[in-house]
């Protein structure tokens, strides 16, 4: 439900993009591709296997969901990617930028070392001067080149007198490379050029695996407006500006269009799908005198609405304004490097000037003193820091991605990790959000086959999940004459000079179960019902079961009847449910438990879980949920199961000890070299031993997060 | 040590051929799709003619 509007929304454009999750090797771009290139409009189609997405060329007028029923034929699951998103990232110019410098810091410090290593093992006098001198032809450049990110930030940070991580790197890359100058044109013995250069090397693959990880993240909060239609249909038909409408103009809603405002019926009689506001799973029935509220679908019959707020006063806009204030708060979330850095930058900082000054005073020699100061800085410097997040964090949503979840967020990961209470929402998100007929086999074939006539001519999902059940039992429709929808009610017909109804019980004479279900009526005879279930996700129950094995707290939100949340929660496996939830009551729910200290993980897919999800200290949608819930979300499922969101935690888990572990190992190193360096132990051979040893060691660590 | 003379340019002349060829490969998108790539020469789909 929640895919084919979002769908219709996608503008006129040549270049659509989807998610392909489930491919995984050669046959599977050949069919793929074939598949697309047999659709008609299609100019070419090209599948990356390595990001999962197809990136196909199309005449204009072409839809992203022709191409995805063109691949589920196929038998592949595909979802659309926001084109301009994708397309940002494609031409992807700093990430180029920041290559390219990786790449030429890597170059030089490869001769800097080959260098360096001549004079380690021995060069003296006039050879070790000409190899320093080389060296620094070589250095000086490429650290104008390639450390050009860190000395930008730096300068930014310190404009506005702050610290930041950049600020030591840049004091330490620049001092070194000033220093081995003064050195060498003094003929001296130590010169940092390799120093300066590895560095370099080590931050900029640090900040290249952030930025590669921090591309894919988007960011959140514009889309909500998409969905509010920009016209719509007065009283006689006439097209309108929805922007032009004010309180008591008359509005005219065709069935199959979404409310533009919230309003009242004056005429008509329809039923309206709510649930993507609400998460009702059954339509509601609609006469005149029922409010109607913006985002609404109206299903069967038109309808005249009275308006009763537009545009900044309506639900659907003030939904978004939840969701921004919920953001806001997130957006303050201190993530463990930042927590590092700040303790970090100062500690640093300090160590330096105190070796300096104490050196100084205890020797009187300016040059040992700084000598002492930049080994210090150079030490200290947080190469395996830089490493120690990126590093983690690549390896950890690689291997998510495999799995099937999108990670948007660059700290979800962590905030995941810390997650004890998880709330799912019902439909859309347990259940697949359609309904699906349960007792075909309790009716006579008979009675099957007028259900189905009168079922065809009706667009009513339940109309709809019938006529495709019989279908599929292979049973053909009954010859029914005279078929004819009545708004709000149900499908009369005739059959043999016989009336014949399907449709509400009220309609039909039916009393009321307690479960969903359209009743049929031939003749005179007694109305016979078909009950619907809602159908539940694949790995829904698993995934309810591992995550209490765990011992989460498992709470199911739902803005459903108690009887239809009740059913889903015992077929799930949730004790703690709740129903008639408004989007409100989530996002107060929500904020009650964070209040309390919980840890609360939103899972959902509907409007009106937006505000939940956004308030949640993680979320994760579906990818067939609202646009507008997965822009709020730090996480998408890019196939239909449910099952990755188990896996993500414990990822998260073990990606989060990861990088304290990391934080560990980096300490360690510090606190065996900087004793030494402080004391003037630390040559250039040194420095350099243990930057690269603690740089690799991190990186070797995080890699054990890889393919599984 | 005189050889130093010539060795350190070839060295650094090599090296900055390596260099070339990585922003050749940056620039015309070959570590774009590693994966795929790594598959589709595997299939028969383009043996005849090169994918337009």
């Amino acid at each position: 439900m929640a895919q084919s509007v979002s769908g219709s929304h996608s503008p006129t454009q040549n270049a659509l993009f989807l998610a392909l999750p489930g491919i995984h090797c050669g046959g599977c771009i050949s069919a793929v591709e074939r598949a697309l290139h047999a659709e008609p409009g299609v100019i070419s189609a090209r599948v990356n296997l390595t990001l999962k997405r197809a990136s196909i060329e199309v005449a204009p007028g072409i839809q992203a969901h022709q191409m995805i029923d063109a691949l589920a034929r196929a038998g592949y699951e595909a979802q659309e990617l926001d084109g301009a998103a994708l397309s940002a990232t494609d031409t992807d110019k700093r990430g180029k930028a920041l290559l390219m410098r990786l790449a030429v810091a890597g170059f030089a410090m490869m001769n800097v070392m080959l260098l360096s290593v001549a004079v380690w093992s021995g060069a003296a006098e006039a050879t070790r001067d000409m190899f320093h001198w080389v060296s620094g032809a070589i250095a000086l450049p490429t650290i104008a080149f390639s450390a050009q990110p860190f000395f930008v930030n730096a300068w930014s940070a310190l404009r506005v007198r702050r610290l930041n991580m950049d600020v030591p790197i840049s004091l330490a890359i620049i001092l070194a490379a000033g220093m081995s100058v003064y050195e060498t044109s003094m003929g001296g013995e130590h010169a940092y050029f390799d120093a300066a250069l590895s560095l370099t090397f080590f931050l900029l693959a640090g900040r290249y695996l952030d930025h590669r990880t921090r591309s894919v993240a988007r960011s959140a909060a514009e889309e909500l407006t998409a969905l509010e239609v920009p016209r719509t249909l007065d009283e006689n038909g006439e097209a309108v500006a929805v922007a032009d409408l004010s309180v008591g103009s008359r509005i005219k809603v065709l069935p199959g269009a979404r409310l533009p405002v919230d309003g009242v019926i004056v005429s008509g009689n329809s039923e309206l799908d709510r649930s993507l506001l609400t998460g009702e799973s059954q339509p509601v029935a609609g006469g005149p005198e029922t409010p109607v509220s913006a985002g609404e679908v109206n299903l069967t019959g038109p309808l005249i609405v009275r308006v009763t707020a537009a545009g900044q006063d309506t639900s659907l806009r003030r939904m978004a304004n939840l969701v921004a204030i919920a953001e806001s708060g997130r957006n303050r979330y201190t993530s463990l490097a930042d927590k590092a850095a700040q303790i970090y930058a100062p500690l640093v900082h300090t160590l330096a000037f105190v070796a300096f000054v104490g050196w100084f005073w205890a020797s009187g020699d300016a040059r040992l003193s700084i000598n002492i100061a930049v080994a210090v800085l150079i030490i200290t410097c947080p190469c395996a820091l830089g490493l120690a997040v990126p590093a983690v964090a690549t390896a950890a949503s690689g291997r998510l991605f495999r799995a099937g979840m999108l990670v948007k967020n660059a700290t979800a990961m962590e905030r995941l990790a810390e997650v004890d209470t998880v709330i799912f929402d019902k439909t859309g998100t347990l259940t697949m959000g359609a309904p699906e007929l349960e007792n075909l086999h309790d009716h006579a074939e008979s009675d099957i086959a007028v259900a189905r006539a009168l079922a065809d001519g009706s667009g009513h999902p339940l109309a709809v999940a019938l006529a495709r059940e019989a279908g599929k039992a292979g049973i053909q429709p009954a010859d029914v004459t005279d078929i004819a929808e009545v708004p709000g009610q149900g499908v009369k017909g005739l059959l043999d000079g016989k009336a014949v109804y399907l449709g509400r019980p009220g309609w039909v004479g039916a009393v009321p179960s307690e479960v969903t279900a359209t009743y049929l009526k031939i003749g005179k005879g007694a109305p016979v019902a078909f009950t619907f279930c809602d159908a539940l996700r694949p790995g829904a129950g698993e995934t309810v079961a591992t995550l209490s094995a765990r011992g989460l707290d498992v709470v199911l939100l739902s803005g459903d009847v108690s009887g239809a949340v009740a059913d889903v929660a015992e077929r799930v496996g949730i004790s703690a449910w709740e129903a008639q939830m408004l989007p409100e009551d989530k996002a107060a729910r929500v904020a009650i438990l964070s209040g309390s200290g919980r840890k609360v993980l939103m899972v959902g897919d509907g409007l009106n879980d937006t505000a939940a999800l956004a308030s949640a200290h993680a979320s994760i949608s579906p990818a067939s949920a609202l646009e507008a819930a997965r822009v709020v979300s730090d996480m998408v499922l890019l196939g239909n199961s449910l099952t990755p969101v188990a896996q993500a935690l414990s990822v998260s888990k073990s990606a989060t000890r990861r990088i304290k572990e990391n934080f560990a190992i980096a300490a360690m190193y510090n606190a065996v070299a900087i004793p030494l360096a402080l004391a003037g132990f630390a040559t250039p051979l040194f420095a350099a031993l243990a930057m690269s040893a603690s740089s690799i060691s991190v990186s070797l660590n995080a890699l054990r997060l890889g393919p599984k | 040590m005189n050889v130093l003379v010539y060795l350190i340019p070839i060295s650094l002349i090599l090296g900055g051929l390596a260099l070339v060829g990585f922003f050749w490969a940056l620039k015309t998108r070959q570590f774009d799709d590693p994966d795929g790539d790594s598959q589709r020469i595997l299939t028969k789909d383009y043996d005849d003619k090169p994918k337009p």
